[in-house]
């Protein structure tokens, strides 16, 4: 219970922070726009290669920006010296983990959703339609990529050559969750349907659990400083 | 001791080579292709043995902070990467002549690629923090992270594609290899096994030859 309460208190006060200053978000929804601008341009205007490459886009689109929020996690704690708070606070440390990964999940799940409102917008990406299915494989495979992102972001936050090395090992780790969220989101697009692609969501699923529970066993030695 | 296995692995290595050039004849169907086989089912086999144990070894450095376990990590790790570059450098040599092409995205090979790529980064890490302590303590992380990776990578990209021959050996049922093909090939692997025990233990001492020097 008390556990919980800790990292309720670490989402809380990460929401709050991101309330006041709405710094993330707003650079987040114009890196966004401007992502859509750049796919527009380097593809072309032809609208069947367009519609073919959708899901990968889309999911081009959640890592991109996902990079970039993920990345600055713990940027809070580290320039306002916040860190050794972080040390300081009593109890099982993974709470931090925890309530840093809800943050972030909120956080990226605001942008996605975003992001598939412009896609609707630009692409003419039939989100109403899709929108159950659409929206489980999106939430599935989030969750894996923050998962791993919350623990690398707050590794990397003390490193010198932190924009470089975050994506350089997230990136790899990231491989199968991308390939099924990709290959699930071009099944829901076509409008088969989840039914086809089960195995896909079993592996995200298996993902999820496997990076939460390595994260929550791991963090307290990343976070020692 | 080292010097002993140090000679072990030369005429290991010389054995290996007899067995794979002297021995086995010629591949009816592939011709003197195949021979490369002999270093690159050893070499991938012998690499995901070597990230094994960076995987034991983060562990046990992660629960105990012995830093034995994380000079093992990292030797296993750099003499692991090393062996997946040997894979994917002898296998695109074999897949030109066969396949006609040097790299195609099947998927054992792109599952070895990213393997590659990760450990990769587990280096990078090492490299990156300057802090001896605190890289041991993120690189096992990665180390961790990595090797659970390894299964979800292979299911995936599996189901995403595949052109490789299946595996001829570790499969279900009877072996369809001939005696002598096996054999040469089961002598590389305890070679390359060996080759691996001697540069970890090498790479070891230096590691805390290097760590007696700057404290």
């Amino acid at each position: 219970m008390i556990y919980a309460r800790r990292a309720w208190i670490v989402l809380w006060k990460d929401a709050l922070a991101e309330r006041r200053s709405k710094e993330a978000l707003n650079a987040l929804f114009f890196f966004t726009l401007l992502l859509l601008f750049i796919f527009q341009f380097t593809l072309g205007g032809d609208r069947e290669r367009l519609a073919d490459a959708l899901p990968g886009l889309l999911w081009l689109g959640f890592v991109l920006s996902g990079l970039v929020g993920l990345g600055r996690a713990f940027l809070t704690e580290r320039d306002h010296d916040c860190w050794e708070g972080l040390l300081l606070s009593p109890g099982d440390k993974s709470a931090i983990y925890l309530g840093k990964l809800a943050g972030n999940l909120l956080l990226m799940l605001l942008v996605e959703a975003i992001t598939l409102v412009l896609f609707g917008v630009f692409f003419n990406l039939d989100v109403g339609r899709h929108l159950p299915a659409l929206a489980g494989v999106v939430v599935l495979g989030t969750v894996g990529f923050a998962a791993v992102g919350t623990l690398f972001a707050a590794m990397t936050a003390q490193v010198r050559a932190r924009e470089l090395l975050f994506p350089v090992l997230l990136l790899p780790v990231l491989v199968p969750v991308l390939l099924a969220s990709v290959k699930a989101t071009e099944a829901v697009l076509a409008g088969e349907g989840l039914s086809g692609v089960t195995h896909w969501l079993k592996l995200l699923a298996a993902a999820d659990a496997v990076y939460v529970a390595v994260g929550v066993l791991t963090f307290d030695a990343i976070l020692e400083g | 001791m080292n010097r002993t296995l140090g000679w072990l692995v030369v005429l290991g290595l010389v054995a290996g080579l007899v067995m794979s050039f002297g021995v086995a004849p010629r591949d009816a169907a592939q011709g003197n292709v195949q021979r490369i086989m002999y270093l690159h089912v050893p070499s991938v086999l012998v690499a995901y043995l070597a990230f094994a144990v960076v995987l034991v070894a983060s562990i046990v450095y992660l629960m105990t902070r012995r830093e034995a376990a994380d000079r093992i990590g990292h030797a296993s790790a750099e003499v692991g990467v090393l062996f997946t570059a040997i894979t994917i450098t002898s296998g695109a040599i074999w897949g030109k002549p066969t396949w006609g092409t040097w790299w195609t995205w099947d998927a054992r090979l792109t599952s070895v690629a990213v393997l590659f790529v990760m450990y990769l980064g587990y280096l990078l890490v090492r490299g990156m923090v300057d802090d001896r302590e605190r890289a041991a303590r993120y690189s096992a992380v990665v180390g961790i992270v990595a090797a659970l990776d390894v299964p979800l990578v292979h299911f995936s990209v599996y189901w995403w594609r595949t052109l490789h021959q299946p595996p001829t050996m570790l499969k279900p049922g009877p072996s369809t290899m001939p005696g002598v093909f096996a054999t040469t090939l089961l002598v590389n692997l305890a070679v390359l096994a060996l080759v691996y025990v001697f540069l970890v233990s090498k790479r070891v001492r230096l590691l805390r030859r290097e760590e007696e020097a700057l404290a």
